[in-house]
């Protein structure tokens, strides 16, 4: 069984259709890279995962059960999706981390406030904490960052924020991390040190939806491409087929513009 | 001499002090209630609301203090209002609108992807409010804010054009009765002392707050 189905999603914003019955499934443990040109609906796709969209039809799996049914309007309470947004991590173009607090703090805030709602939070609230702490340096450490645990966002790179921002996405354990364009409000010297944090994910068989425009690293990292055009998807398979034998008209011209 | 004008001024700045502190505690929450009433996505409520912002602060406050006072009376022949309460209604409802929009600007300016941050992760909505979004908007509003709040310090001093005894009424007294204008610099420098350490206080805050950006 496939760890994501994605069946028939669309979504319009006023005339414009943005995505058109989108298919696709990801296995455990592989990567899927989406890639595309600007405005193709790589973004929305992933916001439609993480809820942040909500599509106007279709449906998405995460391990067999069904997180959402276009057709099904009882799945969309606050408090379900607030819950099924757990299935996915999403690390955002932008960062956004929370800027009053510190690295650590930004890796922590989101676990502390889910264990409030365990049911022994209060009996062993100590190790809980702790936990989340040492699990939360560990992450830290692994994207390198283990001598800022205590430094504001502003006080780091671009490329640390966004190794912050990993770590994260990763604290909650999510069973499929999302990237949106993860190095692209980088400069070009702090791309390779987030791209070399994914690819060491991916070298781990974490389960990972990444938007990129990095074609040599979706390339390299990706178990299959996914190329978007206006919405559609135009070809899917793994990178030697999608990169180097193209079988739609419209992938060629897009990795044209690319190689040259 | 000294000593009774002073102690005269200080029975003035205690009516001008009570103006400040009741107009400041009732106007903050009140303002915060505004505001979200104001990005309300239900529309009657929001131009409801913006319309009467639009009023409050296109007029004078000297404006709205003489029409809360006389007003009642003379349009439903209502018993006439205390004068003090008459003051603090009007200063209570203007300045909820002027900070309903510093709330409003400073809510508002906050990224979206702050919310959405906090979504992603399994937040609920107080938790994005209060853990994410608040200490950012306080960080953001506090030189508006203070602005206004040192306004109000001076703007207690409408509340004489209903005769209530603030610093100032008490220092012209001493013009008509006495011939005397020290008094009123007097006055003026407990207005300068008072707005000091206003600005003292906000400036530790913002001292406080810009350990992040």
């Amino acid at each position: 069984m496939s760890i994501l189905e994605v069946s028939g999603i669309s979504k319009h914003f006023g005339q414009t259709e943005v995505l058109n019955s989108i298919d696709f499934t990801l296995e455990k443990g592989q990567a899927l890279a989406i890639i595309g040109p600007s405005g193709s609906g790589k973004t929305t796709l992933l916001r439609c995962l993480t809820y942040l969209e909500t599509p106007d039809s279709g449906k998405i799996s995460v391990n067999g059960e069904v997180i959402f049914d276009a057709d099904d309007p009882s799945q969309l309470s606050e408090e379900k999706k607030r819950l099924n947004r757990l299935h996915f991590g999403l690390v955002f173009q932008s960062f956004n981390l929370f800027p009053q607090y510190t690295a650590l703090q930004n890796v922590t805030l989101a676990g502390e406030l889910l264990a409030k709602e365990r049911p022994d939070y209060k009996q062993n609230k100590k190790e809980i904490l702790a936990d989340i702490r040492r699990n939360a340096e560990d992450i830290l450490a692994s994207v390198g960052l283990s001598d800022r645990l205590g430094s504001y966002p502003h006080q780091l790179s671009g490329g640390q924020q966004q190794r912050v921002a990993i770590a994260r996405a990763l604290a909650l354990k999510p069973d499929i991390l999302c990237f949106d364009e993860p190095t692209s409000a980088l400069d070009p010297e702090l791309t390779g040190e987030v791209l070399k944090v994914i690819r060491g994910l991916a070298e781990r068989n974490t389960t990972m939806v990444i938007v990129t425009h990095e074609m040599q690293f979706a390339r390299d990292v990706a178990d299959n491409i996914l190329f978007m055009a206006d919405g559609v998807v135009v070809e899917y398979g793994p990178p030697e087929e999608v990169f180097g034998n193209p079988k739609e008209d419209r992938t060629k011209q897009f990795l044209e513009r690319y190689s040259s | 001499m000294l000593v009774t004008v002073t102690l005269t001024l200080l029975k003035g700045f205690g009516t001008t002090c009570a103006i400040f502190i009741i107009t400041l505690v009732c106007s903050l929450p009140l303002g915060l209630i505004i505001a979200f009433g104001a990005m309300s996505r239900f529309k009657p409520l929001k131009w409801l609301i913006k319309t009467v912002v639009w009023i409050i602060r296109g007029t004078p406050l000297m404006l709205q203090v003489i029409i809360v006072f006389y007003g009642p009376g003379l349009i439903f022949g209502w018993d006439a209002l205390e004068r003090m309460t008459a003051v603090l209604i009007a200063f209570v409802i203007n300045y909820s609108c002027y900070f309903s929009e510093i709330f409003r600007g400073g809510i508002e300016g906050i990224p979206r992807g702050q919310y959405e941050a906090g979504q992603v992760l399994g937040m609920t909505k107080r938790q994005i409010f209060f853990k994410i979004i608040l200490l950012q908007v306080v960080k953001r509003i506090v030189p508006p804010m203070s602005n206004e709040i040192i306004t109000l310090v001076k703007d207690t001093s409408l509340a004489r054009i209903i005769a209530v005894r603030e610093i100032i009424k008490e220092a012209e007294t001493y013009i008509a009765v006495k011939s005397l204008i020290w008094p009123l610099f007097y006055a003026g420098a407990f207005y300068l002392v008072f707005c000091g350490l206003l600005t003292l206080l906000f400036g530790w805050i913002e001292k406080r707050l810009s350990y992040f950006v």
